[in-house]
């Protein structure tokens, strides 16, 4: 894609004026880092981190049928939403392969708003129309909605300042309409790194008064601007798989180790059958998460991952995490070579350094 | 930025500073600025032999790996250990304790192609 085909979120300008390094990513023009990864990735751990993420898509999908169809959709169970509550689920296709991971909102009996990838929203919505039926509509919003994620522990905090009193935020995966500032805001308890957190949804003509305001009321409590390269770095040490580069419609959920977000007792969904396949019998392989051993160069997306000098696989994600100060990244690997504790090597230049699996999450709060 | 102007530059950000027969090697501190909070440095193998524009080191930021070219013929002939423990010194201290390596130089002519503090300030705008 080239330059001038990338797009502006609403926020652009703000990022800018604040120093941003901006790249390409998803079709968007976003930034990657304001004052420097590592010390973002920081204030998101001990204080608060306020992200862009006008980027991602927005669908709302209404209309008689509308959670019977989106429950044949997607692999989690729409049923289990009430009114105002979210859940994170998959989009498959027909072979059960991964086209994207969103997360779900009931915001009415028979309405839903759906929060999906930038770089997927177009295939999104081709495949969803394809499936649908007459009587539910697919809107996209992508454009009228602008967001950030507000993530860290000083987020209640943050709102209790904002909403003009303590308590109010929305549960965990909850999501709720009020205003701030005078404007008109959905907030989700919602989050892709590990902290405590919200996701907020607002009319993109005021995303810069929205900025500007939480940035103003949080700079006291340490609140910075953050980039994707911190939501990398954060979200890696949890394990959460990024589409794109963890997640593909050449892996099932299985294999990426999200089989907690699929309903196998629904009576059907798209890509049912390749998945309850791969469940009982064992998937062919599974995203490993692993770390480096001892000193050496950080593991970064493609380098080749060997065991016993045998090439086994390759690195999806990986970086040098800033909480724990290694190596860090994630695989595909037979489910033998996938076993916690299981030695490996990733090849970095021509060098091989040692790596074991480990656990998820990498990193645990203490 | 700073730029000194006692030191010599390449269009890939190294600062070149000569001592005598060989030439210590860092990068400017607009690279630094650039690549952010460096990770990881792999440095060049002390006896080993580079050409003018081959590239001898790695410094890795937390997003990216970028390679560090030999300005000139030559050969290494001491490398900065201290950033082995310490990669941050090249933030902190670009053209000082973040230095990467020496080299022997094989021409002194070869130097005449590095530019100098004007030409680079020139380039970074």
């Amino acid at each position: 894609m080239s330059d001038n085909a990338e797009k502006s979120t609403a926020l652009y300008d703000e990022h800018v004026r604040l120093g941003a390094r901006v790249i390409p990513f998803g079709g968007w023009k976003m930034p990657v880092q304001y004052a420097g990864i590592v010390q973002e990735h920081h204030a998101v751990r001990n204080a608060a981190g306020m992200f862009d993420i006008s980027h991602m898509g927005q669908f709302i999908a209404e209309g008689s049928g509308a959670a019977a169809w989106l429950n044949r959709m997607l692999t989690n169970n729409v049923d289990k939403l009430e009114a105002g509550s979210g859940q994170y689920t998959l989009l498959l296709n027909d072979k059960g392969g991964i086209i994207d991971d969103l997360i779900i909102y009931r915001v009415g009996p028979e309405r839903f708003f759906l929060v999906v990838n930038a770089s997927r929203t177009e295939e999104d919505l081709a495949w969803l129309n394809r499936h649908r039926p007459a009587e539910v509509s697919l809107h996209n919003r992508s454009d009228q909605y602008g967001g950030v994620a507000i993530q860290g522990p000083k987020t209640e905090e943050l709102f209790a300042k904002l909403l003009g009193a303590p308590g109010k935020l929305p549960a965990r995966n909850q999501i709720l309409d009020t205003e701030i500032n005078g404007v008109p805001i959905s907030i989700a308890r919602t989050g892709y790194t590990g902290e405590d957190g919200v996701e907020v949804f607002f009319p993109a003509k005021q995303a810069a008064t929205f900025w500007n305001h939480v940035l103003d009321v949080g700079k006291p409590l340490g609140l910075v601007p953050c980039g994707l390269g911190a939501r990398d770095t954060l979200r890696l040490e949890m394990c959460y798989p990024l589409n794109g580069s963890d997640l593909s419609p050449e892996h099932n959920p299985i294999e990426a180790g999200l089989g907690f977000f699929v309903d196998l007792t629904k009576p059907d969904f798209v890509g049912k059958e390749v998945v309850a396949r791969a469940k009982a019998e064992g998937p062919a392989q599974k995203l490993a998460p692993f770390r480096m051993e001892g000193k050496g160069p950080p593991p970064r997306p493609h380098y080749a991952v060997l065991k016993d000098g045998q090439r086994i696989g390759e690195v999806t994600s990986g970086t040098l995490s800033p909480s724990l100060n290694y190596g860090i990244g994630m695989a595909y690997l037979s489910p033998e070579n996938a076993k916690i504790g299981s030695k490996i090597e990733i090849e970095i230049r021509g060098q091989k350094f040692p790596a074991q699996i480990e656990k998820k999450p990498l990193y645990k709060k203490t | 930025m700073n730029v000194p102007d006692d030191l010599l530059y390449t269009e890939s950000h190294e600062w070149i500073k000569r001592e005598g027969d060989k030439i210590r090697v860092g990068i400017t501190d607009h690279a630094q600025a650039e690549l952010t909070d460096v990770v990881f440095v792999e440095l060049p193998k002390i006896d080993r032999q580079a050409n003018a524009k081959e590239p001898i080191a790695v410094v890795e930021s937390v997003k990216a790996a970028s390679d560090i070219y030999a300005p000139v013929k030559g050969k290494v002939v001491d490398a900065n250990k201290a950033l082995e423990s310490n990669p941050a010194l090249i933030n902190t201290d670009p053209f000082g304790e973040g230095w990467l390596f020496e080299l022997q130089f094989e021409n002194e002519a070869d130097l005449k192609s590095l530019k100098d503090a004007a030409a680079y300030k020139a380039q970074i705008g």
